[in-house]
């Protein structure tokens, strides 16, 4: 079947099954920056944010979801216009391999645009959910230390 | 010094990778293209005695059933190693002998991942059930022997007996050691054990293979190894090798579980066969029980010393928990005797006995750190208990005993991959500033006195605190067997090609290639176009693994850039009309040496030297083609230094610091460099604290989710501090030396000496787990 979804700001009409996740529904449907990790909820790959909060889409009925704002990695930065987060975790060293990072940028997107200054608590907190073999985390969480410092002197939003 | 060397430049790949934009494996689809779903056996030791795929073959969408009952039973090996591979042909694609718990019953494929997995379903099976063979310590002498007259072999002429379930077999002697050690005044005898583990890479094992335009099989895989991968896909499938070609695209982490053709061969049947496009990606469920593993470890070690701490004699005993498979079983056996027993080299009469064993369990293969990790847990402690017996501060101790510049050890010659070794001689080592910096950095002296098991510090006390510290060495590339290449051209816009057949398996070995590329031409990194692992349009690599890409890769680059140098040189000077030996390099031009005073005559840009060597004059294109093999395998060194808490009501142990100093050489790129060594330490303490393998009483893995599994979080890690104490190479390119390996064989020896420091009580079981250390308290 044929069903409309808001999608990084824009409508797509994505062919799915109804009872299909929202990651499957987006990676059948072109959105391969969602990374499949382990389909179960425990690895943070595939996190999109739902209505601004972040979720796992492989937890997610992609029908259930249809009316509400989808926004992927790429709804964040583009290769082309990159958000100052992505390029701060691209300087810092706190992608490896990579496959996890769309999941991780999310994470720490979301985290930065709720709270501009966290602790380092506050921080792991919220990569809690995402697991990174390549780097040890420290990296990353240097990054999202970088892009807090940065958005703050800059004053602007994680947007 | 350096302009593009030792530097923290970003990853060519770098913003692709953080905003998505970047495809592996999974993201590839193609029009017509079949699901393949994959039965694994319920059964640690059974022998199939039918398969009834028809309920299966009649359900609407299902197209092809591979089993043993339709694929030729060619004997293999998965280890993507070189030919040919140290690791016995002990495997069958689809066999009807299933040896574990996760082998392959036979692969569906349908038109839908839906489809296919619901077919599974429809497939009955008869099993014979065989009592399978779970203790690895009883595997030797076993009645059950788990490859039984089929006709498994070794590939090279090396001890093998399945008879006696024996997957490998090494021994290496240096000196008398039975003499020694019984004339020694000290004696010490432990055994160690490690355990199982998974790579845990972010991405899944994945492939998809489609027909090309003229008839060619492509397969994109998520692999290590895409040259190993298109010989031993030519070897199953029968598909002669000019018909096949393997793609490497980004790849989600390898750590050694990619070195593993294990999805290849049966996207590549389906493919060949339906003349349609297959892909497979395994769940993590899968990669758990049916890709590879860390393999089982007991370790036993004697040790026969002097009362001021000389250590007269030792004999490392390993045996090895091949699994149901022999993959990498003998070179992970061999490394764990080779990557040690080199470090403190003084010792005069060594003995390394070593044999890998079958079992059904899953099976073992190359994981990051290949036998080192498995036998430093123990090879760290006992140094550390014959310092503690002497009274020798093992910082000093490392000083005085381990292997130095211009020294040699009898190992390296003894134990080699599959064949005698290569006698080699160290010729770069920064070990002693790494023991000296780590001590003051991790504050070794204040906290050593501070704490111990008597200190007023921690007697008596709920929560006692420990600091320890072990030494490491690893080595960098298969000496004379590992070859490297690499490929350059020009552009006319004065950019070039970097064409390699090297893995990037998210290391940043692209980068880091580039980066050495470009400081022999002195161009900026964004001035190379980089294309690696593609069997049709990169030059030969065996692969990313044994720490070889910056060492052997690099210098393939090297010596290929200097042949590049050379080309732009003379033609430079042609245009310039002076002799080549007038002539130099700088900064993207060729410039006349000391030209100060007529300086606008004097150079010629790469763009104008590309543009004259395409339509100008003796026209013709820059280019070179080298290729790399080692003479030696320098090991880098580190010294680890970590500080814990021990919970002596609940046995948690809590890492409060890690500081670890790593000598790789030159460290090609600083930022990539830390990021190895950071990802190396939190997979060691992960592994040294928790990770495991848990099985049933019939063999069957139990924990095979993430949740179950429980590998570190961005919540668990402590504070983490690296420093990279340079030392130089020569046979390196600028200086280098390998770090990817090293620094996960840390955390095991190290938690364990802090363990002792703490409590006065030894750790010789892994993981450290809250039960155990509970155990080992009240004992």
């Amino acid at each position: 079947m044929k069903a409309s979804f808001n999608i990084n700001n824009s409508v797509s009409e994505l062919e799915l099954n109804p009872n299909e996740t929202l990651l499957n529904a987006l990676r059948n449907n072109g959105f391969t920056e969602v990374k499949c990790g382990c389909n179960e909820g425990e690895c943070g790959a595939c996190l999109v944010l739902l209505k601004d909060k972040p979720v796992n889409s492989c937890q997610v009925l992609a029908m259930s979801v249809q009316n509400k704002k989808i926004k992927t990695v790429k709804g964040i930065g583009t290769l082309h216009n990159p958000n100052l987060i992505q390029k701060i975790f691209a300087s810092t060293g706190a992608d490896q391999c990579g496959f996890c990072s769309p999941g991780m940028v999310v994470a720490a997107y979301s985290l930065l645009k709720e709270n501009s200054s966290p602790s380092n608590e506050e921080i792991v907190e919220a990569l809690d959910g995402n697991l990174c073999r390549c780097t040890g985390y420290v990296k990353i969480i240097e990054a999202v230390k970088r892009s807090a410092i940065i958005l703050q002197e800059n004053k602007v939003e994680a947007e | 010094m350096f302009k593009y060397i030792k530097k923290p430049i970003e990853k060519i790949d770098g913003l692709a990778l953080v905003t998505g934009n970047e495809k592996y494996t999974d993201d590839f689809s193609f029009d017509n293209m079949l699901h393949v779903s994959v039965l694994h056996s319920g059964f640690a030791y059974a022998k199939i005695e039918n398969i009834d795929e028809s309920a299966a073959l009649k359900m609407p969408g299902v197209v092809e059933v591979l089993s043993y009952k339709n694929i030729k039973q060619i004997l293999y090996t998965t280890a993507g190693q070189g030919y040919p591979e140290p690791s016995p042909y002990d495997t069958v694609l689809f066999g009807n002998v299933m040896r574990f718990v996760g082998d392959n019953v036979c692969a569906v494929a349908a038109e839908t991942k839906e489809i296919a997995d619901a077919a599974l379903k429809k497939i009955k099976v008869s099993y014979k059930r065989l009592k399978p063979l779970l203790d690895f310590e009883k595997s030797e002498n076993s009645k059950i022997l788990v490859h039984k007259d089929d006709g498994a072999f070794p590939k090279i002429p090396v001890y093998y007996d399945a008879s006696q379930n024996l997957a490998a077999k090494v021994e290496a002697n240096v000196g008398n050691f039975e003499e020694a050690f019984l004339s020694s005044e000290n004696k010490i005898e432990h055994t160690f054990f490690t355990q199982y583990a998974s790579h845990c890479a972010i991405e899944p094992h994945a492939a998809v293979s489609y027909i090309d335009t003229r008839g060619r099989l492509v397969i994109i895989s998520t692999t290590q190894v895409p040259f190993h991968v298109r010989r031993i896909v030519s070897h199953i499938a029968e598909i002669p090798i000019s018909k096949i070609r393997v793609i490497k695209p980004r790849i989600g982490g390898g750590f050694g579980g990619k070195q593993e053709v294990l999805l290849e061969p049966i996207v590549a049947l389906i493919t060949w066969k339906t003349k349609r496009p297959a892909k497979l990606v395994y769940s993590r469920k899968e990669v758990f029980k049916s890709s590879r593993t860390r393999h089982g470890y007991r370790t036993i070690f004697k040790v026969g010393f002097q009362k001021d701490g000389k250590i007269n004699a030792i004999h490392l005993d390993a045996l090895e928990n091949s699994g149901a498979y022999g993959s990498h079983a003998l070179t992970v056996l061999s490394n764990a005797g080779s990557k040690t027993l080199p470090l403190l080299n003084k010792i005069e009469n060594l003995k390394f006995t070593g044999k890998g064993v079958y079992t059904n369990l899953p099976c073992g293969g190359a994981y990051r750190g290949y036998g080192a990790t498995e036998a430093y847990f123990g090879y760290g402690q006992i140094v550390d208990m014959v310092c503690e017996a002497t009274n020798n501060d093992i910082i000093e101790y490392y000083k005085k005993w381990s292997i130095k510049s211009g020294e040699t050890s009898p190992i390296f010659k003894a134990l080699g991959e599959g064949k005698e070794g290569v006698a080699m001689t160290v010729t770069s080592t920064s070990l002693n500033e790494c023991l000296e910096v780590g001590a003051k950095e991790s504050g070794w002296y204040e906290k050593e006195k501070l704490y111990g098991a008597n200190s007023t510090f921690n007697k008596g006390k709920r929560f006692k605190r420990g600091i320890g510290m072990a030494a490491l060495m690893q080595g960098s590339a298969i000496p004379e067997i590992d070859m490297a290449s690499a490929y350059i051209k020009m552009n006319d816009d004065g950019s070039f090609n970097l064409n390699i057949g090297a893995t990037d398996l998210g290391t940043g070995s692209d980068t880091i290639l580039a980066q050495i590329a470009s400081e022999v031409l002195d161009t900026p990194v964004e001035n190379f176009i980089v294309t690696s692992s593609d069997t049709d349009f990169t030059p030969f690599d065996t692969g990313a693994y044994a720490s070889s890409t910056t060492y052997l890769s690099g210098q393939a680059v090297l010596k290929c850039a200097t042949k590049i140098k050379e080309q732009i040189l003379q033609v430079g000077a042609e245009i310039l009309g002076v002799n080549i030996d007038e002539v130099e390099i700088y900064d993207s031009n060729v410039v006349i040496k000391s030209s100060n005073e007529n300086q606008n005559k004097g150079e010629v840009s790469y763009e104008d030297i590309c543009r004259y060597s395409f339509y100008q004059n003796n026209q013709f294109q820059i280019q070179a083609g080298v290729s790399h093999v080692s003479p030696k395998s320098p090991p880098p060194f580190a010294a680890h230094f970590v500080e814990i808490e021990v919970d002596t009501f609940t046995g948690i142990i809590k890492v409060l610091k890690y500081v670890a100093t790593v000598d790789c050489g030159t460290p090609i790129n600083t930022t990539l460099a830390e990021g190895q060594a950071e990802g190396a330490i939190v997979n060691g303490i992960s592994y040294a604290l928790f990770e495991n393998y848990y099985f049933s009483q019939h063999g069957k893995l139990l924990n095979d989710t993430f949740g179950k599994y429980g590998m570190y979080t961005a919540a668990d890690i402590p504070p983490i501090k690296i420093f990279l104490i340079d030392s130089y190479e020569e046979t390196g390119p600028f200086g280098a030396k390998s770090i990817s390996e090293i620094n996960i064989n840390g955390a095991l020896p190290a938690i364990a000496n802090a363990f002792f420091n703490a409590t006065g009580k030894r750790l010789f079981k892994a993981p450290f787990s809250p039960e155990y250390v509970l155990k080992i308290l009240a004992g």
